[in-house]
């Protein structure tokens, strides 16, 4: 057993020294308790509140600044304000909110300028909507025979829903169309069309091929340093221009492609981050072993590079709910265009506080519950897989 | 055996020998990491690599599964010669499996995942077939009961266990090892080289890089010695170890054994 002087330096393998020191088998099954503090809260406060002078300091600031606002706030919010009115005048004797404005608006807040008797349909689609969508973050249900079918369904009862002209439902044009469940309709499409394309962008851009390369390098970085409402207004206004007499396209599938476009660039150069911590052994790994290109970026490369960069992949898909609501720029009301519009009513104009917070914070929910389950998927991978 | 003919009207020796080596040069831009390399193993043949870090050793046998490709000069395995032709690269690597000093397990999945990847797409087997052939492989490495395991929960020597099992799940009939063993702890190294020893026992076709040279004198058919991207040193192991020609051998010899 002499290997001395001839150990490779370390410098020789990129990877190889580094492995050992993670692999060592983890000790399990320690029984014995750690001992429990006594005054959990205290030592709790102490850690978290006060640990230095300048964190003290911090958390008076903080509580000052509370002391201040969430009394004012409760008061504003709950204890001065009409929650159902009769009319607008009751709200103006109120010195605190007026949520009444919600109760009066909330159809076209949520809904847009649809057809008012057809309203029942955009609930049914997002209620499915929903439902599917809860379904898929169940971990039980990650499957193809389920996953698949349902969301075939669901595409196209919504779909069915929204736009009619079938099983005696009234066709409702897209330029109709608005509020949440355009919302939730741009932002599906958004993310079904553009992520796949981010995914060969991002191949693309690390191809030995030199017109693959280039062509996904141009296409990248000619996009990313434009703003996105330029990209919609050649979408929607240049676009078409090109195209043959008498060809067109859906207005609302055009803004859709623009933006899944706009955000495929940046989950593309987000997924080259991934793709290029993976280890050049998992390549020679899988070249050695006879894997063609696709089989070793679909099942060794990629779910590794996904997992890695899986915080800046759900960063992208927050912001591209939010850019939903450029649709305004062809004339769509989203939720947070039809609210602008429905404040136009002189009636209820001073209320634009109240609503806009009820918009808010259904945006807020939407992205927070996105940002919490992506937590939570990163947790269940790397308690799984130990990499 | 399937005896395939050579393509090239070449001389009774490659006709017998599994690899074959001819002439090969290999540049890394502007620096020559192989000269003039000959080498011919016959099928069954064991054949230990040392020599100093940087002497071109992983080169050569990367060379031979085209994760590097030569510049000029031949390489024919099993009658297949390596060019750019994708077909002949494919066929090479379907006959020739590889172990990495780093493992290079795939992580996101278990030790049996590892495992029936390459058979089920490479080789279109079934599932149930795969699996029943990991699970072999698995016992003959000694380790049957870490098939339902990711490779971070396994130790150094059991992961390159793994990847030896794995490597012969496509069942090669030739084997590469880049330094099997040089990541491990010493409490390790021995596990591995069981299984290695036991491979050779069996017949295998084997080149293997190491400076385990116990490991060396008990296996090897031939022993190969390299210093500065040239082959100075081709001998059976009596002799290597003994009475070497070169003095750069012995140089060498002097250094690793006196340790
Ligand atoms: N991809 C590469 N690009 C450029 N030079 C390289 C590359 N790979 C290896 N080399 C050089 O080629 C020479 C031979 O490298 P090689 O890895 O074959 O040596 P080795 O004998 O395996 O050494 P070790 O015992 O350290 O593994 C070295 O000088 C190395 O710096
Ligand atoms: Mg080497």
């Amino acid at each position: 057993m002499a290997l001395p002087t001839e150990r490779p330096i370390p410098q020789a393998p990129p990877d190889g020294a580094a492995a050992t020191a993670d692999t060592k088998p983890r000790k399990r099954g320690r029984t014995v308790p750690p001992p429990t503090e006594r005054i959990p809260v205290l030592r709790w406060a102490r850690e978290n509140l006060a640990s230095s002078y300048f964190n003290a300091f911090v958390t008076a600031v903080c509580l000052v600044a509370l002391y201040y606002i969430v009394p004012a706030f409760v008061e504003w919010g709950l204890i001065d304000a009409v929650f159902t009115a009769d009319s607008h005048e009751d709200c103006r004797a109120a010195s605190g909110a007026c949520w009444a404005v919600i109760e009066e608006k909330h159809r076209p807040m949520f809904f847009g300028v649809y057809p008012y008797e057809e309203h029942w349909r955009l609930v049914l689609a997002v209620m499915i909507y929903i439902g599917a969508v809860g379904m898929t973050m169940i971990r039980r249900f990650w499957s193809y025979r389920i996953l698949v079918p349902l969301w075939l369904f669901t595409l196209t009862s919504t779909l069915t829903l929204l736009w009619g002209g079938v099983l005696g439902l009234s066709a409702v044009d897209t330029t109709q169309w608005g509020g949440l469940p355009l919302t939730m309709v741009l932002f599906s499409g958004t993310i079904v069309v553009g992520f796949p394309l981010a995914i060969v962008l991002a191949l693309g851009r690390r191809s030995h091929m030199p017109t693959v390369k280039a062509v996904s390098v141009i296409f990248i970085e000619s996009l990313r340093g434009v703003p996105l409402i330029t990209i919609l207004f050649v979408a929607v206004n240049v676009f078409p221009l090109f195209l043959p007499q008498g060809l067109e396209f859906d207005k609302m599938l055009r803004v859709m492609v623009g933006m899944a476009v706009f955000f495929a660039c940046y989950e593309a150069e987000v997924i080259r981050g991934g793709l290029q911590a993976i280890s050049r052994g998992q390549y020679e790994a899988a070249e050695a072993l006879g894997l063609g290109y696709w089989h070793t970026m679909t099942r060794i490369i990629l779910p590794q590079a996904l997992r890695i960069c899986l915080p800046g992949i759900v960063n992208h898909v927050i912001a591209a709910f939010k850019n939903t609501s450029f649709v305004l720029i062809i004339g769509l009301f989203d939720m947070l265009t039809a609210t602008t519009s429905v404040l136009q009513d002189p009636v209820w104009r001073r209320f634009t506080v109240e609503a806009y917070l009820c918009v808010g914070f259904v945006y807020f929910m939407f992205c927070f519950a996105l940002s919490k389950y992506s937590h939570r998927v990163e947790r269940w991978l790397s308690e799984d897989k130990r990499f | 055996m399937n005896e395939q003919t050579p393509d090239t009207n070449s001389n009774t020796a490659a006709d017998t020998a599994a690899i074959h080596l001819v002439d090969v040069n290999k540049w890394y831009g502007d620096f020559q990491a192989l000269i003039d390399i000959n080498l011919s193993v016959k099928q069954g043949e064991r054949v230990v690599v040392c020599g100093p870090s940087g002497s071109g050793k992983s080169t050569m046998i990367r060379c031979i599964n085209r994760l590097e490709h030569h510049q000029r000069g031949q390489i024919i395995v099993d009658g297949i010669e390596l060019t750019d032709n994708l077909k002949n690269i494919e066929a090479v690597r379907s006959e020739v499996g590889m172990v990495f000093q780093s493992f290079n397990l795939f992580p996101h999945m278990r030790v049996i995942d590892n495992l029936t990847l390459a058979p089920m797409l490479v080789r279109k087997m079934p599932k149930a077939e795969a699996e029943a052939l990991a699970m072999g492989y698995l016992e003959r490495v000694q380790i049957p009961e870490q098939a339902y395991k990711y490779p971070g929960q396994l130790s150094g020597g059991q992961q390159q266990r793994v990847a030896i099992a794995r490597s012969l799940c496509m069942q090669p009939r030739i084997m590469l090892f880049d330094e099997p063993t040089s990541a491990l702890d010493p409490e390790m190294i021995k596990e591995v080289l069981d299984v290695m020893v036991e491979l050779a026992k069996e017949g295998m076709t084997m080149i293997v890089v190491t400076h385990e040279m116990g490991f060396a004198k008990t296996v090897a058919d031939t022993m190969v010695f390299m210093d500065q991207a040239e082959i100075v040193e081709i001998a059976t192991p009596d002799i290597f170890f003994t009475k070497p020609k070169n003095e750069r051998t012995q140089l060498f010899l002097d250094q690793i054994l006196t340790h």
